[in-house]
């Protein structure tokens, strides 16, 4: 994307103000996006965003500054900024010499989707519209969207490291309404992997589409949520957005060292119950959350941060690692070139444990069976957070029974990790997630087994 | 500047082929964001950023693209890659672009000079005042999570083969906290802001006293047991609530069967008590705008009048669709095509203070914060539940701090149930705007 000796030279440039750490980030990044709505194949986008971003780092203060215009001239501009905005008091020449580093990812791309013609994209959606439309004629409305994306990355920093990796993406949703007697509900599912149009080799689009409007379908029937606390099983695979936002985003290093994380000085204690061991693993390979470096070129790591319950590390960029002396831990990700990296989860997950899901849900005599996650939130200072449940049904005398409307449930962090109490045999990554942070969006994925959490409040309104 | 941009936009219109409709999006901004942490910068951000979007329709075809530059070269492949992208939709009569309706775009104060002048230094100077100020206000504040200053100086131009010619610049700038409170083993947060058009109407102060006082009345917070409560919803509660509540009534959400008020036209969906107006020419609202994102003039669309449904949203495709006209509420960036939505939805003020409205209450919560309105709230269903936090209210008196509950019903019903309308109108960093708002029978959902 840009030349060794032009990136040596605006690294020169950022360090001569007295910078203590200078770093390039360019990407070069094509989109390409189709949606069916309504019946109609609404548009087809292509997009390209290139540019670089360019941060000095003086103390406890880091200048940022960003540039569309790769070429020489405009990194240097774009780097004089940066290091004027880190307001560097010293002077003198500073002569880097870059490393050519190399990022492995341990598998290749199949098929580039850039080169799959765009009437196959097309096809699938129609193809997906009428599987979904085919399941009843209370499927109302149906939305699918295909997205793909290339994205290539170069960073190079003033300590001589120089890489440069490829990244590809693809996407697919079918959301569904159904209309009934009780008025509307909705369902969807969606895959995504960080590999080409392999995709539709591993995943039955039809069916996913069914899924999709049974989902909807089901819903119809659904009774309101119970409201108050009852124990709550959740599926294999159906998000492991609980731990992401139980405990997640506490272990983000930014966030600790500020002291706004529930989870700080605990290093070494017992946080979860014992038998919960969560990992955040950015090697997973083909994974939606699946990096070979991060945005800060440093290799992919699989993080272990709880084990058998005791907290054990927490995730690292460069800049905080940097402070304490260590090393990053791979977790460094930004939105684009126009954002600063931070501490970002890759795919977090909980490891299986033993036992039979059945025997999970046939020893809960009340509760409610959450196969679905959707989204969630968490404060991290009071450890408070909430997910959603798109689809979920009763537990009454250990059997699954009727559907549940839709609604959120709430814990806190430190309580919910501790009061998980049975693990099932039955580990699955769950859907493609977008997890957002200070206003920036980054592909991750999460796991989980069948899991039980012994008392959490459920939001929904009956009594 | 912005004549550039039209020149911009005319050129790539100057394109079209015979039997093509083009349209052009061209923006470009300058944006700094300063963070601040224990009196220091802790970064510095300060960028421009460009970009074009390229809408092309044949023959009741659309097609789309956009680059984040104006490079002529990248202008050219924009246009070749939208112009390709056309024979892939499926033939829908009502396609085509926006074409001028008459209206005059409004002439709005949005832009200030003084924004483009003001100081890096003197912005730095105003994020740590803002901590400091925080870090001051209470000896139980233990940190801050964030304070930052940030502003943003954008322009954009649109024009189309069919006639539209529209360009402007605005400017808007923002300071934002979120402080932590702690006392024994028990910290709460609290956040307080304050934007404006130019950093002379900003008040870091009362961003920070707000924040300090929202995070410290919060310590030794308890859940709450579960009951139906009447509830009060603070000014960003409620605007929140509005922003979803837009989504129901957007034009294009009607057609498509998305809507919970599709067939309620003209019928009374709500309290009597509710106005709900879209004016993105209010220029105190944070995103007031002079022409929407096709370039037809921005205007005050009243949409439920005295609890009455009175008209959805529109931009020109779910108009010509739905057989009216556009209401200039076509939504976008330059990365995509136009979608339909409120540009800045708000309730018309009561007339009770909010510390009215909560001497009439014998019963209930203040809820000064929500969580997961995206995982909780269903706009197609109507279906809520979110996590909330706040104060109980006893006796009309605010009581003791709670947390960790939820509040839900539908989306129906909370504007059946509304009791009163504050007076304290608050424009926030967002497409709403908000008022305290009293709503009964809400299930909170805790211990």
């Amino acid at each position: 994307m840009i030349e060794q000796s032009v990136l040596e030279e605006v690294l020169g440039v950022a360090m001569r103000t007295g910078g203590e750490f200078a770093e390039v980030f360019a990407e070069d990044r094509r989109n390409a996006s189709a949606v069916l709505d309504d019946g109609r194949v609404e548009e087809l986008t292509s997009g390209r965003d290139r540019g670089a971003g360019i941060r000095v780092v003086v103390g406890d203060t880091t200048g940022f500054a960003h540039t569309a215009d790769l070429s020489e001239a405009g990194l240097i501009a774009a780097a004089e900024a940066a290091a004027a905005a880190a307001r560097g008091g010293g002077g003198g020449a500073n002569v880097v010499a870059l490393t050519r580093g190399s990022a492995s990812r341990g598998y290749d791309i199949e098929t580039y989707p850039g080169d799959v013609p765009k009437a196959r994209k097309v096809e699938l959606l129609t193809r997906a519209d009428e599987a979904a439309r085919s399941v009843g004629d209370a499927i109302s409305q149906v939305s699918v969207s295909y997205g793909d994306n290339r994205r290539r990355i170069l960073v190079a920093n003033s300590d001589g490291l120089f890489v440069e990796d490829e990244t590809v993406r693809t996407f697919f949703a079918v959301s569904c309404v159904a209309t009934g007697d009780t008025g509307m509900q909705t369902g969807r599912e969606s895959v995504g992997h960080t590999i080409g149009f392999e995709l539709f080799d591993m995943y039955d689009i039809d069916q996913l589409a069914r899924n999709a409007a049974d989902r909807a379908l089901t819903k119809l029937a659904a009774r309101p949520a119970p409201s108050g606390q009852m124990p709550v099983v959740i599926g294999s695979g159906g998000g492991g957005v609980l731990f992401h936002e139980a405990c997640g985003h506490g272990l983000e290093a930014d966030l600790v060292s500020k002291g706004a994380s529930v989870f700080r000085g605990r290093v070494g204690q017992q946080v979860a119950s014992k038998g919960v061991t969560v990992v955040d693993d950015g090697t997973m390979v083909r994974e939606w959350g699946n990096i070979a470096v991060d945005d800060e070129g440093n290799p992919a790591q699989r993080n272990v941060l709880i084990e058998d319950g005791i907290l054990t590390d927490y995730m690292w960029d460069h800049l905080r690692a940097r402070k304490e002396g260590r090393r990053s831990s791979g977790n460094g990700r930004r939105q684009s070139y126009q954002n600063l990296p931070m501490v970002r989860m890759t795919n977090t997950y909980l490891l299986a444990g033993e036992e039979d899901p059945e025997s999970i849900i046939a020893s809960t005599p009340k509760g409610v069976y959450v196969k679905h996650l959707g989204g969630g939130q968490v404060n991290t200072a009071t450890g408070d957070f909430v997910f959603g449940m798109t689809e979920a049904y009763l537990i009454e005398d250990g059997k699954v029974t009727e559907p549940l409307r839709e609604g959120n449930l709430i814990g806190n962090g430190p309580e919910v990790l501790q009061r998980i109490d049975a693990l099932g045999n039955d580990f699955a990554m769950g859907p493609p997630g977008t997890c957002g942070k200070d206003g920036q969006g980054v592909p991750v994925g999460d796991g989980v087994p069948t899991l039980r959490v012994s008392s959490l409040t459920i939001g929904g309104t009956a009594a | 500047m912005s004549d550039e941009l039209l020149a911009i936009a005319d050129r790539v219109v100057a394109m079209a082929k015979p039997g093509e409709q083009v349209e052009a999006v061209v923006v470009r901004g300058t944006e700094t964001e300063i963070k601040v942490f224990g009196g220091d910068v802790e970064s510095l951000s300060s960028a421009q950023s460009q970009g074009v979007g390229i809408r092309i329709v044949v023959d009741g075809r659309q097609g789309f693209a956009y680059a984040g530059s104006l490079d002529e070269s990248a202008i050219a492949e924009t246009l070749a890659d939208a112009r390709d992208n056309v024979s892939f939709a499926t033939f829908d009569e009502f396609a085509g672009l926006a074409e001028p309706d008459g209206i005059s775009i409004p002439v709005l104060d949005l832009y200030r000079d003084s924004m483009v002048s003001f100081d890096t230094a003197d912005k730095i100077a105003m994020a740590i005042e803002l901590e400091r100020v925080v870090m001051a206000a209470d000896p139980r504040i233990s940190g801050i999570e964030s304070a930052e200053y940030a502003d943003s100086i954008s322009e954009a131009a649109i024009a189309s083969s069919t006639g539209i010619r529209t360009v402007g610049s605005e400017t808007s700038c923002y300071v934002a906290t979120y402080a932590m409170a702690t006392e024994g083993d028990d910290t709460q947060t609290g956040f307080g802001f304050s934007v404006g058009r130019e950093p002379s109407e900003l008040d870091p102060s009362r961003a920070a006293i707000d924040a300090a006082s929202r995070a410290t009345r919060m310590l030794g917070a308890v859940q709450p047991p579960s009951g139906r409560l009447t509830v009060v919803l603070d000014p960003w509660v409620t605007a929140q609530f509005l922003g979803i509540l837009g989504y129901t009534l957007d034009g294009d959400s009607v057609l498509k069967g998305r809507s919970l008020f599709a067939d309620r036209l003209g019928e009374s969906v709500g309290s009597s008590l509710l106005t709900l107006i879209d004016d993105p020419t209010d220029v105190r609202s944070f995103t007031a705008t002079d022409a929407d994102g096709e370039g037809l003039a921005a205007r005050r669309n009243v949409l439920i009048e005295n609890g009455m449904l009175q008209q959805f949203v529109h931009n020109a495709y779910s108009a010509r669709r739905a057989g009216t006209v556009s209401t200039g509420n076509a939504v976008r960036g330059f990365k995509s095509t136009p979608s339909v939505g409120c540009l800045s939805v708000s309730l018309v003020p009561g007339t009770s203070d909010p510390a009215a409205l909560i001497a009439g209450i014998d019963d209930g919560v203040l809820v000064q914060e929500v969580s997961g309105l995206h995982s909780g709230v269903n706009p197609v269903s109507g279906d809520f539940s979110t996590g909330a936090e706040g104060l109980r209210i006893r006796n009309g008196e605010l009581a003791e701090p709670v947390r960790e509950f939820t509040i839900a019903s539908t989306l129906q019903k909370m504007l059946r149930d509304v009791q009163a309308v504050g007076n304290d109108l608050e424009f926030l960093p967002m497409n709403a705007s908000g008022v305290s708002l009293v709503v009964a029978d809400l299930t909170v959902s805790g211990s």
